[in-house]
């Protein structure tokens, strides 16, 4: 059942990342993504990794997608209107290396990797095991990157302001 | 029950297609989507591994990098916005002042 799930989820992923790399309408694109990163939740649902599959959603699929879609709107941005051009050469070399990145690293982890999962320990994964650990022994990292997001938010209305003088 | 080796494998052919995404794309915002692309790949790995180890604490590295996430798609979105007001177009192919 799981396996069935996981297969399902994984062909979803490759066509839509798929059509997110090759589509040349931006929000054809960003639907796609969309699409994208709820299918991750879901094989993070199947990894009993539930919080983080739902936070995927949330914050993922729900707030930057949006912040994605609002910006292509709001630029009124069209369909590409040539392909990339930089000559064959990046077109056939870029898949060509990315290719053997993929075999590369694709190997490497297939060789780092156990064959099975162990069993779960108890409570594996719940928001209670999580934000315990977040608030006890992760409480400065958590405080930084609370710090980062605020100055990235500071730094996005900076930057978008109209005079910048 | 899953192989974990096939969990990281998809991973990594999800954030190869994400590399071929940034380097083929023109527009700003398609390159920007496309390292979403590669930092959800990451974060599948992390996750397969959060399984494998049993611990917190990969679940734990994968809220900050969605955290983290977060504050790029903020900041580089305004960067576009603010190219596009300069000069009307997201093609990076024609933003180019600052190469040598």
């Amino acid at each position: 059942m799981e396996l069935i799930a996981f297969f399902v989820l994984a062909l979803l992923l490759v066509a839509s990342a798929l059509v997110v790399i090759t589509n040349r309408n931006p929000v054809t694109c960003a639907v796609a993504l969309a699409f994208n990163l709820v299918a991750i939740a879901g094989v993070y649902m199947v990894l009993d990794a539930q919080f983080i599959g739902l936070l995927q959603v949330i914050v993922y699929a729900g707030a930057i997608m949006v912040l994605i879609l609002f910006v292509i709107m709001l630029l009124n941005l069209r369909e590409e209107e040539k392909p990339h051009p930089a000559g064959t050469f990046q077109r056939v070399l870029a898949p060509a290396a990315s290719l053997l990145f993929a075999v590369v690293i694709g190997r490497a982890l297939f060789l780092s990797a156990p064959s099975s999962f162990p069993e779960k320990a108890d409570g594996f994964g719940t928001a209670a095991s999580i934000g315990n650990e977040l608030f006890m022994r992760f409480y400065y990292p958590f405080e930084a990157i609370s710090l980062l997001l605020v100055v990235a938010m500071i730094g996005a209305v900076l930057l978008a302001k109209r005079d910048v003088s | 029950m899953i192989d974990p080796r096939l969990v990281l494998v998809l991973s990594a052919v999800l954030f190869s297609l994400g590399v071929v995404g940034v380097l083929t794309r023109r527009g700003a915002i398609s390159i920007l989507m496309c390292v979403e692309l590669m930092l959800n790949a990451g974060n599948l790995a992390f996750i397969t591994f959060a399984r494998i180890a049993g611990g917190p604490e990969a679940q734990i590295y994968v809220f900050f990098v969605m955290t983290l996430a977060a504050a790029e798609a903020a900041a580089g979105l305004a960067i576009v916005i603010a190219l596009f007001r300069l000069r009307g177009t997201t093609d990076v192919d024609e933003i180019n002042l600052l190469k040598w």
